[in-house]
């Protein structure tokens, strides 16, 4: 099953409060993807699309996949909305990954795309809660930050980690985005400033919290044996994996850890047949730092506890132990829902082949992996890829 | 939220009402249809039980950044809450400072006004938790 998927082409908008809208934020994400096909494409060969996001705010609910891709110019081919809250690109992803395997489909493309923005800050807080569970956390007063505040404050409680370790996970990913000219937030910041942003949810202030961001990505995905035909550096798909638990956070038998990330990096390993410290560079869901932290821990990079103390320390930076979130991260490049898995991808599309920004290139990386979570973890999706 | 799905709820909300797997004896707040653990075992066999309303704080947080028809009480204190019977639920801590709350405290049950229906000003009721020992428990429960 092993690298018999291959990514070709890799493409994203700028992530961030952006003026335009889906539809031409979808076109910047797509023709940069086609553009990076390094032999060429005829956007002809596409025969599917898979589309991920939430159609954050209700607009085009429906038929969003045929409208992005008619706009585009890739009329007629199927197409749909793959909806997975947060995680929605990567499980697009993940369903690519299926029919490409199948052998019934060549050349597919994955994409994401949300447009956040538009919408007044109340309606974008209800919004941004509808992936938790609305009738026993979200009438209690829950807030997004607020279920991850819940964690950090048994995570600190349980493993001693500390406030710092959190705030220096918001620190490393405003310092790569500022060298990620696609990023949503462009400035280093000091740890000061974390610790006395206005406070979301105790422990976690504005700055522990990604922000809420407009973007696109794209991908265009081939079955092994045609991907030589693009290019000459193909990144292969090594594992795709998912797991689900329960919405609310009440019911889950330990909140330190979100079983739906070690299920998934389980199954994930085990298919690429790799151990977690093979792996060279990760992207994770750190939508709130302590998500990094834990994701970590979960994920198999250091032992249960450890993530905090593997952040001050400087572990998870490039040249340490593994470079985790290289690109910004959800904290930093930004979070467009739909959009976030596939952008996850298009970081490690360029990373394999050493086409990052300098200041955050990871030298001679080969092998990466990627976690996407929905919700506060009710979905989680784990790839891993090889150059 | 809608008057029907409240009303679906109210017992719950109300009086903790929540279940027990006839088959494995897991017990669940809120209320389940079939137990996770148990599955087609356990249809029909989920039945209804009172909890006592008294537990402990699993984690806590203080919520600043409030969503709409929560504005009016931020800051407030959340938490989720281990029952004595062993199911867990998240509900607001009340009536102490939000500095006393700690992992491990002792807490019980009351009822409250839970908010406010945003556009059609329906009131909501249900249940809060307070440090135990303040007063006699959810009034108005035998
Ligand atoms: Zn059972």
């Amino acid at each position: 099953m092993a690298g018999e998927v291959a990514i070709v082409g890799a493409g994203q908008s700028r992530f961030g409060v952006l003026k335009e809208g889906i539809k031409s934020l979808f076109a910047q994400a797509f023709f940069e993807c086609l553009d990076s096909v390094d032999k060429g494409m005829d956007p002809r060969q596409v025969q599917e699309a898979f589309v991920g996001s939430m159609s954050f705010g209700g607009g085009q609910l429906g038929n969003l996949a045929a409208l992005m891709t008619e706009q585009v110019g890739l009329t007629h081919i199927p197409a749909r909305k793959v909806e997975n809250a947060c995680a929605s690109s990567s499980y697009a992803l993940r369903d690519a990954w299926f029919a490409l395997h199948s052998g019934m489909l060549d050349v597919v493309l994955v994409a994401g795309v949300e447009k956040m923005t538009d919408l007044p800050s109340d309606r974008r807080r209800y919004w941004l809660g509808v992936s938790g569970d609305t009738e026993w956390e979200r009438l209690a007063g829950t807030t997004f930050a607020g279920l991850y505040a819940l964690m950090a404050s048994r995570h600190m409680h349980e493993y001693g980690t500390k406030r710092e370790s959190l705030a220096q996970v918001a620190v490393k990913n405003h310092r790569y985005a500022s060298h990620n000219p696609k990023a949503h937030f462009q400035r280093p910041i000091k740890l000061e400033q974390v610790l006395e942003a206005p406070m979301l949810a105790q422990p976690l202030t504005l700055y522990d919290s990604c922000p809420v961001s407009d973007g696109a990505s794209a991908l265009l995905l081939t079955r092994a044996e045609l991907a030589k035909s693009f290019t000459d550096s193909p990144v292969y798909i090594q594992a795709s994996s998912g797991a689900s638990d329960f919405l609310a956070l009440h019911d889950r038998e330990d909140i330190t850890r979100v079983d739906g990330t070690v299920k998934a990096a389980k199954e994930a390993y085990r298919q690429a047949h790799l151990s977690p410290g093979e792996v060279d560079m990760a992207e994770i869901h750190d939508a709130f730092t302590i998500g990094e932290i834990m994701a970590l821990e979960d994920l198999g990079f250091c032992s249960k506890g450890q993530g905090g103390v593997w952040t001050l320390e400087g572990r998870t930076e490039i040249g340490g132990d593994i470079a985790v979130n290289t690109s910004g991260g959800l904290k930093a490049k930004g979070h467009p829902l739909g959009a976030t898995g596939a952008g996850q991808v298009v970081e490690v599309f360029k990373q394999l082949r050493s086409e990052a920004e300098k200041a955050r290139q990871v030298s001679g990386a080969e092998v990466a992996l990627t976690h996407n979570v929905g919700g506060s973890g009710a979905t989680v999706a784990v790839h891993i890829f090889s150059r | 939220m809608a008057i029907p799905r409240f009303w679906r709820e109210i017992d719950s909300r109300y009086n903790l009402v929540g279940t027990r797997c006839g088959n494995c004896g897991d017990i669940d707040f809120p209320p389940r249809s079939v137990c996770p653990k148990c599955g087609r075992k356990s249809l029909g066999k989920m039945e209804r039980l009172q909890l006592s309303g008294h537990g402990t704080v699993v984690s806590y947080t203080v919520v600043h950044d409030a969503p709409s028809g929560f504005e009016a009480i931020r800051p407030y204190s959340l938490a989720i809450i281990e029952l004595e019977e062993g199911a867990r639920l998240t509900s607001q801590v009340i009536d102490c400072d939000p500095a006393e709350i700690g992992i491990g405290m002792p807490v019980e049950a009351v009822f409250r006004k839970l908010g406010e229906e945003g556009e059609s000003g329906i009131i909501h009721y249900g249940y809060k938790f307070r440090p135990s020992g303040k007063a006699p428990p959810m009034e108005g429960q035998d």
